[in-house]
């Protein structure tokens, strides 16, 4: 498939995004935070979407990249963000936001090049670690607030922004994985020895697939904090990865207009359920058993052409 | 004399590792996927005990030594029954699917046994003090003040481990087992009755984890329904790092996980990061001997 318009499709959504957050003063605050919700899960599970599905390297420390990206554009819009001209601010916010998004994914080099030697379930479970370690790293950190984390944090994350945000990563998801250099991703995820055979190097695919995935987990995790305001360690526990890690799979791995979806259903789905509130959780829960007892590759999966997926 | 204080106190956390550790190694050993499940039948087991305790004070009068093991036994088997209930209703199923189906159909089965008992008409997300099951004292060895919890702790694993070896290696169910873990396929050619196996081998490791829940519990400040999740993942590491799969290994990778977090937990400086240890050693483990230092290493073929 060639993504013909996909160009024109990413500026005419970073355009709506601009304009729809022009009025969004207008707009009731609540339903503009859930949608703003929406925008970051859609970074979060995309992104995932690019190590899980197309490289088919279960990642389970993905709220772990989230949390580096977080805690560095926070702390400099702290830092810098107060001293600023009004004007600046977009600036900083961004350069905050694209500095989160490096240092995650200098995180995800350091846990891609350890985990090419270990697949399946041994690599879910050092992702995990390592997303348990960088959160005893912040928590430890009086830098970053250690256990009370950070407070105050500009409210810059606007519909624009985070929506923008979105279409950025959609877009390069999209480009990279039907680029001809991309199609070694979907190599290495149907089987990494025939591939490496093929001089598709399996090492090299998987720890691109880590790095990008970890910038834009970044990114996300810095919207995230400039939406909150506030920052807590145990915000970005193994539940959250978790929590990632179902859309990507409700959606079918691999399939990014399904994991679109997913990520505005899941993020949804909690605040419809909040009439159940004691309930919802529960709920999710029996969600993911029953998923996996009846339809595995997820909701809004298609087959590919050739051959089932692993 | 403070280091000996400090071995014994490892050694029961690293038995407690161990015993989670054995449930964790038996299952991946005969179905290959990491039952994450397994750290919320140790929560149950903890809370079964929890209930059972006033009604065996009933019977047996309160912290006596029968009375506990009447409790750590009753609880066993609630959990034993557990186990193969959770495997009959959401593994079984997927038993041919792919292994991340599986896994990820844990987590699952772990979230919804979290949530269930964080419900306030279950057990509710509070903690609740554990009760005592058998008093306390500090024996005197020497000049060292030994813990009378953690020799019983120590002494029961010892016990369990042998039972353990003793059905594994002696009994015809261990021999199955073992066949099954070698070749499933060839297992079941020879007559070896692989679902009841499996349930046997999930009726087991649960069991463990129950008493392992009941023993975390005597040290623990009190138990809540999140309570499994820190000591699973744990001994889950312990598992990898004796080589996952091998029952000795897991026992051996359990007790030198307690000894190692003990002696962190003793360092100044080092001892707010307890929490990162296990996954360091974890990822190091990993990265220089996956196979784990009693596990053999496997190659791939095409």
């Amino acid at each position: 498939m060639i993504y013909k318009g996909t160009k024109r499709g990413l500026l005419g959504a970073i355009l709506i995004a601009v304009i729809v957050s022009f009025f969004s003063a207008h707009f009731n605050r609540y339903y503009q935070g859930v949608a703003i919700d929406v925008a970051i899960n859609i970074v979060l599970a995309v992104s995932l979407n690019l190590i899980n599905g197309y490289t088919g390297q279960f990642s389970l420390g993905h709220a772990g990249f989230m949390a580096v990206g977080g805690y560095i554009a926070a702390k400099l819009t702290l830092v810098f963000g107060a001293t600023c001209a009004p004007w600046a601010q977009p600036l900083v916010f961004f350069a905050a936001l694209v500095a989160g998004g490096l240092v995650a994914a200098m995180a995800g080099l350091a846990v891609g090049v350890p985990s090419l030697r270990l697949r399946g379930d041994y690599l879910a479970i050092v992702t995990l670690g390592f997303g348990e370690i960088i959160r005893v790293v912040f928590q430890n950190s009086e830098t970053f607030g250690a256990a009370t984390g950070l407070f105050g944090i500009p409210k810059w994350t606007t519909l624009a922004w985070s929506f923008g945000a979105a279409a950025i990563t959609v877009y390069v998801v999209t480009c990279l994985v039907n680029s001809t250099y991309g199609r070694g991703f979907l190599a290495v995820h149907d089987d990494e020895i025939a591939a490496g055979a093929m001089g598709v190097n399996p090492t090299r695919y998987k720890v691109t697939a880590f790095v990008i995935g970890a910038f834009f987990a970044g990114v996300a995790g810095g919207l995230y904090a400039h939406l909150k305001t506030t920052l807590v360690p145990t915000g970005f526990d193994f539940m959250k990865s978790i929590d990632i890690v179902v859309m990507v799979i409700l959606g079918g791995m691999g399939n990014t207009l399904g994991v679109i979806l997913a990520a505005i259903i899941l993020t949804l789905l909690p605040e419809v359920l909040r009439v159940v509130a004691d309930y919802r959780m529960i709920i999710y829960a029996l969600l993911i058993i029953a998923l996996m007892l009846l339809r595995p590759q997820g909701l809004f999966s298609v087959r590919r052409k050739k051959g089932a997926s692993k | 004399m403070d280091w000996i204080q400090q071995l014994v106190n490892g050694l029961a956390l690293g038995s407690i590792y161990a015993l989670i550790a054995l449930g964790y190694t038996m299952v991946y050993g005969v179905l290959r996927f990491i039952n994450f499940a397994h750290a919320d039948v140790l929560m149950l087991g903890a809370y079964a005990a929890f209930f059972i305790a006033p009604l065996s004070a009933k019977f047996f009068g309160a912290e006596s030594l029968f009375g506990a093991l009447a409790v750590v036994f009753v609880a066993a088997a609630i959990c034993a029954l557990i186990g193969i209930l959770i495997e009959l209703l959401a593994y079984r199923p997927l038993r041919e699917r792919p292994k991340l189906t599986v896994l990820i159909t844990a987590i699952g089965v772990s979230l919804f046994i979290e949530y269930v008992c964080q419900h306030e008409k279950v057990f509710g997300a509070a903690t609740r003090s554990f009760p005592t099951l058998i008093p306390k004292h500090d024996i005197i060895v020497a000049g060292v003040h030994l813990s009378s919890n953690d020799l019983i702790v120590l002494v029961l694993t010892g016990v369990l481990l042998f039972v353990l070896w003793f059905i594994v290696q002696k009994t015809k169910m261990g021999m199955a087992l073992r066949a099954l873990s070698f070749n499933p396929q060839a297992a079941a050619l020879m007559g070896v009755s692989v679902n009841r196996i499996i349930s046997f081998t999930f009726g087991i490791g649960s069991a463990l984890a129950a008493v392992a829940g009941i023993f975390y519990s005597m040290r623990a400040p009190g138990i809540d329904p999140l309570m499994g999740v820190q000591p699973g993942l744990r001994a889950f590491v312990a598992a990898v790092l004796g080589g996952i799969g091998n029952l000795p290994g897991a026992a051996l990778g359990g007790i030198v996980l307690g000894l190692l977090e003990t002696v962190a937990g003793g360092m100044p400086g080092v001892s707010n990061y307890r929490d990162g240890i296990a996954f360091a050693i974890l990822i190091l483990i990993l990265l220089f001997r996956p196979s784990g230092l009693l596990g053999k290493t496997t190659v791939e073929k095409v």
